[in-house]
Parts: structure tokens; sequence; C-alpha cells
């Protein structure tokens, strides 16, 4: 027992560093996600036929591939067959960013879709062009309704931020494992990992929960 | 009244959904200062024949000009200064939900017409104070009521300085004791010399108010003429018969 204990306080700090690097890629691949999943959803809900057709393939793809082949895919397949020299931890980050994209358009498109009709009319009523109408009136609602859902998404790519182990990314399960399989400890350091693991859902979907109540448009009740 | 100059001229305008014809080559005209009002049955084609005439609902067929200038609907940036000169009323305020009284009014002179944030704050305040709601900028629409919802989106609309008012049912999604808060604002338009479109089924105010009632059903402008003829003796039996519902339904004063 003291002896567990022993080993897991010296592998604390290599567990924390491993810490900082699945925040960091959560918060790449949130981000990446943000930004592709706006896009996605806009082009889903506003653009023409085609762009709809090949928005639909994207999340079609996205969705449908398991995390570990895509990782594999892109990692081994597509990036070194394109000459493209990225290190795992990019590769991750992308992969990660690339599916999440495809999970928070639906978010975010069904948050456009249950605004009133009538927003878009008053904004083109005004001079507005569509997409002046979509990033001052449509977007600021939108992203506020998506919230909850976007919480819930984080809280799915924190936990698939593990599987960036089989690429070598040295994150916190990738410790973990290292350190339990040299010393025999795995309860520990397992169970301390699951630990870190619930206490960032805890601490990020409480931070969400604090910026929804902050952005919240008031006279709305929930 | 001859000599006044055409603002508003719209020809032939038609819309279809589908198979359905629902809106049948309209034609109406506005000269400066006048006000026309579109009466008849839910479902005539009112909303429709207003939302063609800025373009948010694109008419299969039909012309418009203001001022003298067919405005080609294609070409984006003619489209898009058009709408600013023409203001656009909703039965339902379409309000930007996110925004309080005055960013609503502010938004689109900063965005659109690109004044400067003091210039356009000074005016939206102006506009605010005008249809009374000085005490209430900074509110969001959740906040307010439907009467001042309404009058927030006139400001807003005037803010633009349009040179014709497209005013949608203004008043129907209002509780009846505050339609004399918009209907005032309305009026007050009226005596400034504001031109203006309206769909109402306020048929006293328009009695008085109106220079011609337009009486659109079924997609067609059946009968147009001066409220007095309009209530009394049309010359269409149609717009006799929902004249007198409708002076029985809603009373002839306001
Ligand atoms: N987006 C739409 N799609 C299909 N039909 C529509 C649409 N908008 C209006 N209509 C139809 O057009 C007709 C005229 O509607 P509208 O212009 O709203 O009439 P009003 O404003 O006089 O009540 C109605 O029969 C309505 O059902
Ligand atoms: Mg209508």
């Amino acid at each position: 027992m003291i002896e567990s204990l022993t080993v897991l306080y010296g592998a604390l700090p290599y567990l924390f560093r491993g810490t900082l690097v699945t925040i960091a890629l959560v918060a790449g691949a949130m981000g990446l996600g943000l930004v592709v999943g706006v896009n996605l959803a806009v082009g889903q809900v506003y653009g023409n036929r085609w762009l709809r057709k090949a928005i639909g393939i994207y999340i079609w793809f996205f969705r449908g591939v398991p995390l570990l082949v895509l990782l594999f895919l892109f990692y081994f397949g597509l990036f070194s067959l394109l000459g493209i020299n990225l290190s795992a931890f990019t590769v991750a980050i992308i992969v990660l960013g690339l599916i999440t994209a495809a999970y928070q358009s639906q978010i975010f498109r069904g948050a456009i879709l249950s605004l009133p009709e009538g927003q878009l009319k008053a904004a083109r009523a005004l001079g507005m062009s569509d997409r002046k109408a979509i990033v001052l009136i449509i977007l600021p609602q939108a992203l506020r309704l998506s919230i909850p859902g976007w919480s819930n998404e984080y809280s799915i790519v924190l936990k698939d931020s593990a599987v960036a182990y089989a690429l070598g990314v040295m994150e916190m399960m990738a410790r973990a494992h290292f350190v339990a399989s040299r010393t025999y400890e795995h309860l520990p350091l397992y169970f301390s990992a699951g630990l870190i693991f619930l206490i960032l859902t805890y601490l990020g979907t409480k931070g969400l929960r604090v910026l929804e109540e902050k952005v919240r448009i008031p006279g709305y009740s929930r | 009244m001859a000599h006044r100059k055409t603002i508003l001229r719209i020809e032939d305008m038609t819309k279809r959904y589908g198979s359905k014809t629902v809106l049948k080559n309209a034609s109406l005209s506005l000269k400066e200062g006048e006000l026309k009002i579109l009466i008849g049955p839910s479902g005539g084609g009112k909303s429709t024949l207003l939302q063609c005439v800025n373009f948010l609902v694109k008419p299969d067929k039909g012309r418009i000009w203001l001022d003298g200038e067919e405005i080609i609907h294609s070409r984006k940036k003619e489209l898009y200064a058009y709408r600013q000169k023409v203001g656009m009323i909703f039965q339902d305020f379409n309000l930007f939900d996110h925004l309080t009284a005055l960013q609503n009014v502010q938004i689109a002179l900063v965005k659109v017409k690109k004044k400067t944030k003091e210039q356009a704050r000074t005016r939206a305040i102006n506009e605010l104070e005008r249809v009374g709601l000085g005490d209430h900028i900074k509110k969001y629409p959740a906040q307010l009521s439907g009467g001042q919802k309404q009058r927030v989106s006139i400001a807003r609309a005037l803010a633009m300085d349009p040179k014709v008012m497209l005013l949608d049912e203004p008043t129907s999604a209002l509780d009846p004791e505050l339609i004399s808060e918009v209907l005032d604002v309305i009026i007050n338009l009226r005596l400034h010399g504001m031109t203006m479109i309206m769909s109402t089924h306020q048929i006293g105010f328009a009695s008085e108010l109106a220079d011609e009632l337009v009486f659109l059903e079924d997609g067609n402008i059946l009968e147009t003429g001066p409220p007095k003829k309009m209530l009394s003796d049309a010359d269409c039996e149609r717009t006799r018969e929902f004249c007198s519902k409708i002076t029985e339904l809603y009373g002839n004063s306001f």
C-alpha cells in the first residue's frame, strides 16, 4: 500500500504533464471543431443543394468511421502519402477536431433552425447581406443556444482524446500506461488517470454553465 | 394631390407556391405622402404582397420602381441599397432578441449604413424617444411589452431614413389595450408625410386615415378606392360583404 502510494507520488508530476497534453488536445480539437462546425452548419442551412450534399458526405464520413481508424488513416496514410510531416500530436488534434466538427455542426444547425424565421427577414429588410445577417443576428443567438450541447460534446472529446495514445502522443493515458507497465502498480495509476478525467469533465462543464449564465439574454426565463 | 410624384410603383406582381398562385398580377402605386391600406380576408395575400415589395419573398413575375428607378433584385448591391430605403414592420415585431432596444436600432446604422458608433447611438436614441421609449433603451425585447416592441421596430425602421414604409398588420399581435400606442405612432408618421402601405383589420383606423383602401382576396386586387366609398358602397360584391363583416367585428372607431 505504502509502496503503491510512493510510486504514485513519484509519478504524479509526470501524469500532470500528461494532463496538460490532454487539455491542449481537447482545447485544440474543440476550437477546430467550433470553427469548422459553425461553417458546416451555416452551409447546411443556407447553402445550395451541392454544398449541402458535400457537407452531408463529410458528416456521414466523420461520424461513421471509428476514431482509431481515422487516426491511423490520417497519420500513417493520408499525411505521409501527401508528404506532409506532422507530429502525432498535431494529427490527433486535426482528427479529433474534424470529427467533433461533424457532431458540433448538428448542434449549431439545430440551434439555427430553432430561431424564428423572422430574425433573418428583419435583418434582410434592413439591407443586410445574408452574410451580415448570419454573423450579426443568427449566430450570436444560435451559439448561445448551443452551449449545453457543446458542453456535452466537450465531455465526449475529452474522453476520446485518450485514444491519441495509439499514435504515441504522450497524453495522460499514455503516461499512466507507461508507468503502470514498468512498476506493475496498475490500479493506483489508472485510478488516478480516471479521476483526473472526471475532474476535467467537471471543471469544463461547470465552466460552460457559468458561461451560459453569463451570456444569457435578460428577460428570458429558462 | 395630382402634382405629387409617384414614389413606388408595383406592376404585375405574381407569386406562386407550388401550383397555387397566391398573388396574381397585382399592381399598385404610391404617391409621396400617401397611405394605402390593404384589407381582405386572412390568406388573401396581403403579407405576400408586402414582402414581395422588398423581395423578402421573391416574386415569380413583376416589376418595381422606386423614385422612377427600376429595381433589379438579382443585383445584390442594388437590392441591399433598395431595402434600406424601404422600412418594414412585421406583425410579430421581429426584434433581434439578443440585442437591447438601443442596439436593435443602432446595428444597421453601424453595419449597413457605416455610421460611426457615436452617430448611430445619437440617432437611435432620438428615434426611440420619438416613439416614447426614451426610458427603455437598455431593455431587451423579452423585457418589453408587445406595444413597446412594435414601437422599437418602428424606430429601427425609421432610423434608416426610409422613403416608404411597409406595415404588415402592425397591431394584430397586440393585446387590445396596447393597440392605440402603436396606432398613435403610425398616425404621427402619417402627419409627418411618410409614404406607407399597411395591411390591417383596424377598419376604423383605416377609414379615418387612408387615402385609399385596397381590397385583396385570393391573391387578386378586387377593388381600390377611397375609404368612404369602399366601406359604404363598394362596386364589388365581395368587397361590400367583407367590409360590412369587418366593421361589425372590429367596430368603426379606433
Ligand atoms: N411560404 C409559403 N409557402 C406556401 N404557401 C404560402 C407561404 N406563405 C404564404 N402562403 C400562402 O399564401 C396565401 C397568402 O398568404 P398571406 O400572404 O400570408 O395572406 P394574408 O397576409 O392576407 O393573410 C395563403 O394561402 C398562404 O397559405
Ligand atoms: Mg398576413
